[in-house]
């Protein structure tokens, strides 16, 4: 099994190398076919494992494969962990991977009109962009593969340099730029946390292995760190790394980066920051469940952190005019939604929405691709509207898409979704109440802003310039075929996965919840079926809201634009104050660019003026090497050339070294 | 001496080699200018021949022939391979060059091939007498070797330098060994080894005999004070018999150092700790300062030479099991960098250019990309920089130094490793960042960019799976 699950691994890391190393003599199809297969291999074989799971009795494999180093103890390895869990995330992360490289075939064609003419970095862009995406699935196969604390931050930080990467592909783009500077930093201070847990882990568990960890938590439950006054072990762990988690997976307040990562291009947007890498975070906390458990405080530092970024988040989404970053803000908010979950206990719940959002969302992103392919790289929706009737598969799949975001009955969202706010309110951690509330009203701005969406792109009257508005017409298959592919499970997949995910604990002893805990238990008591759970969620508050969410919609951008054109428009202005402070986004960006950026920029200078100029550049740097150079010069004059000195020199060394020895 | 024919068993890499370089003498005889290449393949096979017969006859086990003044174990087994894979190297990198020149002769071949044959007799050598018979017939190669180019002024003196020195550096380890005899009544280690522990430091003699017998070894490594000749050696050799001379030597002296200092004097290593520990903090200062200062690319390798053998040093100081197999690994790690890095020097010496210069360097990945990286990849090696398999040389070798609790040897010898960054990155900048005053493509032997490539590959792979090799290192000291 291990040759297996190596070749899983390596298979995109071949295509990878290929793709990167040898873009001109591989040329563009050969690019793209190479990456293709390798990360098709592994979707095929990763497909095969899950089944393995489901329908067979494919035993869980932790083992290690090879030692790196052993420091003090502490084995560093790589190895695996394939279990349930991992497999599901093996089969999500390859398959909207393949979906992604394909579709990319489509979206980049023509890249080469994205760079200045002749700039040496759009040489071979196309296949520099498969060798990235293929070198992120790998990256985040290891990820979630791995069955030790340093792989893991290998994963980690892996998939965190190829998001940076990929943010500023187009690196000649000043916003670009700006944007993978900000994605990358932020992730730095979440992974700080992250690296500090892993070291706290390191230093109390004298192991790096998942499971040895595991073994030995219960000990430490009631240990306690004198930091801070006096901390609990574990919530001290759980917290830093899930400071990680908040990085990677955009929970506020280092929420900051995702939404200005969409100046990537879009496959990336849907396979990394809404699909794959953002849902790391989600992923690592459901695996490390046997150490969250053990801390209330931290759970409910996750579940309000979760809520809070879920509500707030979503709200933003609606003065959005960015077709891209709408759907960013509903990425952030259903982030939100599954941290929660964890928050409340309910991993399953967690790594359920995990799922479906992975469909839905990479379908609604490569929707939102597919229209600005069509709309030549435009990217406003006011600038949009009736485009249903010129691209009728984007139309139909992005309705999809948007019905399973809002949680309409039937399709996958909804059960996920229903599933959380369920957990939640059966809750009995801190906090717990107040997230039940964000979450359920965050259901009715969902509906809000994914209808708003939805309306002004592809209802109502035409508002493009003539000469987009000729040209338009649907996207190439490879574009839509994948639209399609996605659609599918968007639909189907939540109805066959809610009942072994949520009610015959599926997962087995891949996560663990204490009972006290857990809050899923009251839903798989009452379990009647899927009709059934669908027809209690009916008589919920989130299908009420979401209800009156996509009615309220319907009847503002839809009927309402219809009358009067410039409705939204005059609704934005109507909000005033409201409009503003969601249009700066709380100020979050405002705060740290005036706050860390320019504290930092001051301190900076501060350092560079008294420090490191008169200091260390004047004094140490150009003293020492003015005086390592002098004393280079002379010691070499030692070295004169002539036989004699030379042989005087070994003599006097040797007498010296006599005389050490014999006198003293 | 009683004989026994099952000794030639023992010894039948050594036969091999030694069959091989009569044969190439003779042939020689036989060929015209242009059949020369029989040489070069006839030398190559009978190298592969011998490493193949190493790996043959390697296990576990120790065979010990000859009353006692061979031995064969795992130690000098995988020392003997990795000297002949460097001569290999050494081969293969220097036919354009030595062709071009008008030096691709049989001699040279013969002169390569004895010395070789030197190295694997002091490898195994087990008694002080095998190992000095070693020791002169490398040297003896290695004289005329750095004179090859017979029209250089430069190559004469450095030989001639070289010699004359050497012969010093060789009468003092003759004068030790003889004191040692004197003292202990016997040449073979282990017997010297049994007086040791009885006697300790009580004996002056033995004291004498223990000094004269480091600066012997010091001075093969050459370090600092002992290094004189090795700039000088350096800069008048031709660039292919620099990189023999800094590649698979240094790894016949580890052995030399091993077998004298810890399998016969392993007693007295507080003693010789101290002095190695002065060596080796006077080789990594003198050899990282004094390289800045160098515009000769021959001779700042030199000083970084110098500085390298302080580092292995450090490991053989510790004293521990750990430390040994670090120093192993560091010199390992080191004759494959220095075999890379002269590598490139000597296969870019073509077309009537002779690198010299560290200006000779600027621009050169507009002529050969590939080629350019491997420098790179292993200038980056010497000066430690992750993942290149330089800097889990240097970790490992501090690692040792720090658990004996020499913390501030340590604290020096980053300090020191810092300051030599400094000229490893300038080569680099050289490479990248200047353009070449003639930038036509180079044209290189195919089988000279595959050794390049495998040689870089290897420092390169050898840092991010660094278990293998120091799994070997560390079982040649735990038997």
């Amino acid at each position: 099994m291990a040759f297996l699950y190596l070749l899983i691994v390596l298979a995109p890391l071949a295509g990878a190398i290929g793709a990167g190393f040898f873009s001109a003599r591989l040329g563009r199809v050969g690019a793209h076919r190479m990456t293709i297969l390798g990360v098709g291999i592994s979707c095929a074989l990763s497909l095969a494992v899950l089944a393995g799971f489901i329908w067979g009795d494919l035993k869980v494999f932790n083992d290690s494969i090879y030692t790196w180093m052993i420091a003090d103890g502490i084995r560093f390895e790589i190895g695996f962990l394939v279990d349930r869990l991992t497999a599901l995330m093996m089969a999500t992360v390859t398959f909207v991977s393949f979906m992604v490289h394909i579709y990319t075939i489509g979206y980049m064609a023509d890249d080469e009109h994205n760079w200045p003419q002749g700039s040496l970095a759009g040489k071979h862009s196309y296949q520099r962009f498969f060798s990235y995406i293929s070198l992120f699935t790998f990256s985040m196969l290891m990820l979630v593969m791995s069955n030790n604390f340093i792989q893991l931050f290998f994963g980690w930080e892996a998939v965190g340099l190829v998001s940076y990467l990929l943010i500023g592909f187009w690196a000649t783009r000043e916003s670009a730029v700006y944007a993978n500077l900000k994605a990358f930093l932020v992730n730095r201070v979440g992974d700080f946390g992250f690296i500090l847990g892993i070291a706290a882990v390191g230093m109390y568990f004298n192991s790096m292995n998942y499971s040895e960890v595991f073994a030995q938590a219960p000990q430490f439950a009631d240990t306690q760190v004198a930091i801070l006054g006096g901390v609990s072990l574990m919530t001290l762990i759980c917290i830093l790394l899930f400071i990680g988690a908040m990085g990677k997976s955009a929970q506020v307040p280092l929420h900051v980066w995702l939404p200005d990562s969409m100046e990537g291009p879009t496959p990336i947007s849907a396979l990394i920051h809404a699909a794959t890498m953002v849902t790391a975070g989600i992923f690592m906390v459901a695996r490390m469940s046997p150490l969250y458990e053990l801390s209330t405080t931290a759970l409910s530092f996750v579940l309000i952190i979760g809520a809070v970024t879920a509500f707030f988040m979503g709200l933003i989404g609606l003065v959005q005019n960015d077709i891209k970053r709408v759907v960013a803000y509903s990425t952030l908010s259903q982030l939100g939604y599954m941290v929660a979950a964890l928050g409340a206990s309910a991993y399953a719940a967690g790594i359920f929405h995990l799922m479906t959002h992975a469909f839905f969302k990479a379908l609604l992103f490569l929707a939102a691709g597919s229209v600005i392919i069509a709309m030549h790289h435009d990217q406003d929706i006011r600038n949009m509207g009736g485009l249903w009737k010129k691209m009728p598969i984007t139309w139909l799949t992005a309705l999809v898409g948007s019905l399973a975001l809002i949680a309409f009955p039937g399709f996958s969202g909804f059960f996920s979704k229903d599933a959380i706010i369920e957990a939640v309110g059966h809750s009995q951690v801190f906090g717990a109440h107040f997230a039940w509330i964000l979450l359920t009203v965050g259901a009715l701005v969902t509906a809000l802003y994914s209808f708003r969406m939805y309306y002004l792109v592809f209802h109502g009257k035409p508002r493009m310039d003539e000469h987009t508005r000729s040209h338009l017409h649907e996207t190439p298959w490879v574009v839509t075929g994948p639209l399609i592919a996605l659609a599918i499970p968007s639909i189907f997949i939540g109805w066959f996965t809610v009942e072994p995910l949520l009610v015959s604990n599926w997962l087995g002893d891949a996560i663990h919840v204490a009972h006290e805990h857990d809050s899923l238990h009251a839903l798989a008591e009452h379990w009647h079926g899927q009709m059934a759970f669908i027809e209690h969620g009916m008589h919920g508050w989130p299908f009420l809201l979401a209800m009156s969410g996509l009615g309220l919609a319907t009847l503002i951008w839809w009927f309402g634009v219809k009358l009067m054109p410039n409705l939204d428009a005059l609704l934005q202005r109507a909000g005033g104050p409201l409009t503003r402070i969601l249009q700066d986004k709380y100020g979050f960006d405002d705060f740290n660019q005036r706050v860390f950026a320019g504290g930092g920029l001051g301190l900076g200078r501060l350092f560079w003026n008294a420090g490191d100029q008169v200091l260390i550049d004047g004094a140490v740097v150009n003293g020492s090497a003015r005086s390592v150079g002098r004393l280079a010069g002379q010691v070499r004059w030692l070295q004169s050339g002539l036989l004699y000195h030379y042989a005087m020199a070994m003599i006097v060394g040797l007498v010296g070294l006599l005389t050490l020895y014999v006198v003293f | 001496m009683p004989f026994e024919t099952a000794f030639l068993a023992t010894v039948l890499p050594e036969l091999i080699l030694l069959a091989t370089a009569c044969a190439v003498l003779v042939l020689d005889l036989y060929l015209n200018d242009e059949q020369r290449g029989w040489n070069h393949n006839l030398a190559i096979l009978g190298l592969a021949a011998t490493l193949g017969t190493v790996g043959l006859l390697s296990n576990n086990g120790v065979t010990i022939a000859f009353s006692g003044s061979f031995i064969r174990d795992p130690f000098g087994d995988l020392l003997k391979g990795i000297i002949l894979i460097l001569t290999i190297f050494t081969f293969v990198y220097s036919r354009d060059y030595m062709r071009e020149r008008g030096l691709w002769v049989g001699e040279y071949h013969v002169l390569v091939l004895f010395a070789t044959l030197g190295m694997l007799i002091m490898v195994s050598a087990h008694s002080f007498l095998t190992l000095y018979l070693g020791l002169e017939l490398l040297a003896l190669c290695l004289y005329p070797l750095v004179a090859f180019d017979r029209d250089s002024k430069p190559g004469a003196e450095a030989a001639m330098k070289y010699f004359v020195l050497g012969a010093l550096g060789s009468g003092m380890l003759l004068y030790g060994i003889s004191m040692l005899y004197g003292a202990t009544g016997s040449f073979g280690f282990a017997d010297v080894a049994e007086v040791v522990n009885a006697e300790g430091l009580e004996n002056k003699i033995l004291v004498f005999g223990l000094v004269f017998v480091l600066i012997g070894v010091a001075f093969k490594f050459g370090a600092v004070p002992f290094h004189m000749w090795l700039p000088d050696v350096y800069q008048g050799a031709p660039m292919p018999v620099v990189l023999f001379l800094a590649s698979a030597p240094k790894i016949a002296a580890f052995a030399m150092a091993t077998r004298i200092l810890i399998d016969s004097l392993g007693a007295l290593q507080a003693d010789w700790g101290e002095i190695l520990m002065i060596l080796a903090i006077l080789s990594i200062g003198l050899g990282n300062v004094v390289a800045i200062a160098q515009t000769n690319i021959k001779r700042m390798l030199a000083y970084s030479t110098i500085s390298h053998v302080g580092f292995i040093f450090l490991g053989l100081l510790a004293g521990t099991q750990e430390g040994y197999a670090a120093a192993m690994f560091y010199t390992v790690v080191y004759a494959l960098m220095a075999a890379g890095a002269f590598g490139v020097l000597a296969m870019i010496s073509i077309n009537g250019l002779e690198v010299e210069q560290l200006d000779d360097l600027k621009g050169l990945n507009d002529r050969d990309a590939w080629l350019a990286a491997m420098l790179a990849l292993m200038m980056f090696s010497m000066a430690g920089v992750p993942p290149a398999v330089g800097f889990f040389a240097k970790l490992l070798v501090l690692d040792a130094v720090v658990s004996v609790g020499l913390t501030w040897l340590a604290v020096v010898a980053v300090v020191f490793s810092i300051i030599g960054a400094f000229y490893y990155l300038r080569v680099i900048k050289l490479l990248y960042f200047d353009k070449a005053a003639d930038s036509t493509p180079l044209r290189l032997a195919g089988d000279a960019k595959i050794a390049i490539t495998v040689n870089g590959l290897a420092v390169l792979l050898l840092g991010i799976f660094p278990a293998s090799l120091l799994g070997i290192c560390n079982a040649a000291f735990s038997g």
